[in-house]
């Protein structure tokens, strides 16, 4: 494994940087600055990494969990919707973010979440549609968002979040700040108005959002041939006139370093960035979903390269862990989650009154006992 | 007091936030440059400068989803339709991200989404619809049709400063044709008070919007009649007046619910049913409506004519009652 997926980086990464808006776009030529492979960055450091495997690992580690455990005995109801297999998309682009920058995660980017900061036990909160849940049990999965971490939740019809992305990123230039906005969505909602006019949208102003596409290969149960009949989604970015890159979105080297360097261009007022990241989804839509309609040799290619085993192979092989340090890592995860489990299980759930209150925001809202702690920004 | 226009009240109650909040902003489509379609927008690109007037590409979807985020991060966007027919293709931001946001997680969307509605311009199937019902029914938002030029400038500011989404309707039959007085001093009408426009003793008519007129036409009429409406003007329908509706209905003992919107699911349905659940043995008669055909609107002035409701068609609707 470790040999196999080791010299990942730039060769795994197909990039395609023909058009950064304004003149050049329009003439098709390329621009001047580029990410050509011979100008690569170095790796993350060992810190960072480190810190990447430990998000993947609890990612993962509070998916099994809910979708094989709490949801199995019911203690977690309606639609479960894990990101298993493409955890590494959501850690490695949010990771990089500072106070400020937001995150528009999808429904299967728990990932992102945990990246910027969000406490276990909060994300299993709403899960189980406790009262003190952030969306205090009005909404289910990750449908909750923190203004304080910089981050908007989506909406079931995906990709509404683009459009989103740009109101955010047009407040950072109308009041000149420098941050950015990482919007995520699946293949599938490619498809949908909503991030086509975002994009255009975008690349108009240059708007300092980076459109990342977690290229899963099935939306519910179609697959990517009928979804668009490009190869790569990559071509998206320079059609509207910004930079496109497809990627190995299973290799977190791949992942970070195509979203540093649409970060840097967002960050320059450069504009946005469009960045496929070719993953595969591990599980079903949802937990009700066996999946019949995905060939099994697909799901045994894509565990091949799952991100998590690729990454602690070449920390163990380059000497950044022992394994013994992994071990304990993987422990002491474990060993998180059960606790934050056990803490959201035995919280309240709401009562059904409540459900009249704080549709709009007011003096007297019932949210306003949260507000100026949480919600101020 | 100056004399200004609905469309000039407008105007200068979205300048004056402006100048007040630096966290108020344009968005919509040709809105700068151009100064909107009806100009209502016209001057303020010169006054606050590109940054602040956006134009945009033909994306009514990107243009209110993104003042959802600008919103969400202590903007006050107010967003312009170029005609309310359009807001169609905004639907999902509006009624799935919008309305939705505070009541999911408790974030503010300060937000207005403002246009021309209505018909009497032969503007056709798609430049003449009042579909304000269609946002009527999604809790989280707020909906507000003014009718004189001092409730457009009053009801544009509490609407900006307001900080849940609203929907703010502007009747374009009225943009240039009514003037009333509007003070130069702050102000602002309360969102969800109606007003009562004529006083009388025989029969209430409530309404809203550009038929607030058409009822002042019938009501001086029937007057000469020995028949004496009253007129209600409800301002906002989401939330609306139900004091001030059940009082007037109180009053009179009848009722007429008039609106320029098509007939099924209309603003009347909503108000017959809370008189009939509310002041049922206050009536001394039945609750009528008097609203456009469920037709989309259309174009030829014959066929536009015989879709409005009209002062005459309330008349005839008002002496029927009065004889019950």
């Amino acid at each position: 494994m470790g040999v196999k997926h080791k010299t990942i980086r730039p060769a795994r990464t197909s990039r395609h940087d023909r058009s950064g808006g304004g003149e050049g776009s329009r003439s098709g030529a390329p621009l001047a600055r580029s990410h050509d492979v011979s100008r690569a960055r170095p790796l993350p450091a060992a810190d960072t990494l480190l810190r990447m495997l430990y998000l993947l690992k609890l990612t993962r580690e509070v998916e099994v969990r809910i979708e094989r455990v709490l949801y199995r005995q019911g203690k977690i109801v309606g639609g479960v919707y894990v990101g298993r297999g493409q955890e590494a998309i959501g850690v490695a682009s949010a990771i990089q973010l500072v106070e400020g920058d937001f995150v528009l995660p999808s429904h299967r980017d728990l990932s992102a979440y945990l990246a910027r900061g969000i406490p276990l036990e909060r994300v299993l909160l709403n899960w189980m549609g406790r009262a003190d849940a952030p969306s205090r049990g009005r909404d289910n999965t990750l449908h909750f968002g923190d203004l304080n971490k910089g981050i908007i939740p989506i909406v079931s019809p995906l990709g509404d979040t683009c459009p989103v992305a740009c109101g955010l990123a047009l407040q950072f230039k109308l009041r000149g700040k420098r941050n950015v906005a990482l919007v995520y969505f699946g293949e599938g909602a490619t498809s949908r108005g909503d991030v086509h006019e975002a994009m255009n949208f975008a690349a108009v102003m240059k708007l300092p959002v980076i459109f990342i596409c977690n290229n899963n290969g099935y939306a519910y149960s179609t697959p990517v041939q009928k979804q668009y009949a490009v190869k790569d989604l990559w071509r998206r970015g320079p059609a509207y006139g910004m930079p496109g890159e497809s990627v190995d979105g299973n290799d977190v080297y791949a992942v970070y370093s195509a979203h540093q360097r649409a970060i840097e261009r967002a960050r320059k007022g450069e504009g946005p960035s469009f960045v496929e990241c070719k993953t595969f989804r591990m599980t079903g839509h949802s937990a009700h979903d066996a999946a019949e309609y995905v060939p099994a040799a697909l799901f045994k290619e894509w565990e091949d390269k799952d991100p998590i085993t690729r990454l602690q192979s070449d920390l163990l092989q380059r000497r950044l862990m022992t394994p013994e340090a992994l071990a304990t890592l993987h422990e002491s995860v474990r060993k998180e989650v059960d606790e934050a489990v056990a803490r959201a299980e035995a919280r309240p759930l709401p009562d059904g009154e409540s459900a009249n209150e704080g549709v709009y925001c007011g003096p007297d809202c019932w949210w306003g006992q949260t507000r100026s702690q949480a919600f101020d920004v | 007091m100056p004399i200004l226009t609905h469309l000039e009240a407008i105007r200068q109650g979205i300048g004056e936030e402006m100048e007040r909040d630096s966290s108020v902003f344009l968005l919509g489509e040709d809105i700068g440059v151009y100064g909107g379609a009806f100009k209502v927008t016209e001057g303020m690109l010169e006054k606050f400068g590109a940054e602040r007037v956006i134009d945009t590409p033909i994306s009514e979807s990107a243009i209110v989803g993104a003042a959802v985020g600008a919103a969400l991060v202590g903007m006050r966007p107010v967003v312009e339709m170029q005609f309310m027919d359009f807001i169609a293709c905004a639907f999902d931001q509006i009624v799935n991200m919008a309305a939705k946001i505070h009541y999911r997680w408790g974030a503010k969307v300060p937000m207005v989404i403002r246009g021309p509605s209505g018909a009497g311009v032969h503007g056709g199937p798609y430049h003449s619809q009042s579909n304000e019902m269609w946002f009527v029914h999604t809790p989280g938002l707020k909906v507000v049709v003014p009718s004189t030029a001092y409730d457009a400038k009053g009801l544009i500011k509490a609407a900006i400063r307001d900080d849940n989404p609203v929907i703010f309707y502007e009747h374009k039959y009225l943009y240039r044709r009514v003037k009333d007085e509007v003070p130069l001093e702050d102000y602002v009408v309360p969102i969800g008070q109606a007003i009562l426009r004529r006083e009388g003793t025989d029969i209430a008519v409530i309404t809203y919007g550009a038929m607030v007129w058409t009822a002042l036409e019938a009501a001086a009429q029937l007057e000469k009649e020995g028949i004496s409406l009253e007129v209600l003007d409800l301002r906002s329908l989401l939330p609306y007046d139900e004091e001030a509706i059940l009082a007037s209905v109180r009053k009179c003992s009848k009722v007429i619910l008039l609106h320029e919107d098509t007939r099924i699911g209309g603003m009347a349905g909503e108000l017959a049913a809370v008189i009939a659940e509310k002041a049922f043995d206050d009536l001394d008669g039945p609750i009528v409506r008097v609203t456009a055909p469920d037709t989309p609107v259309p174009f030829s002035p014959p066929l536009e004519d015989h879709f409005l409701p009209n002062a005459r068609k309330l008349a005839e609707a008002a002496r029927k009652l009065a004889s019950y």
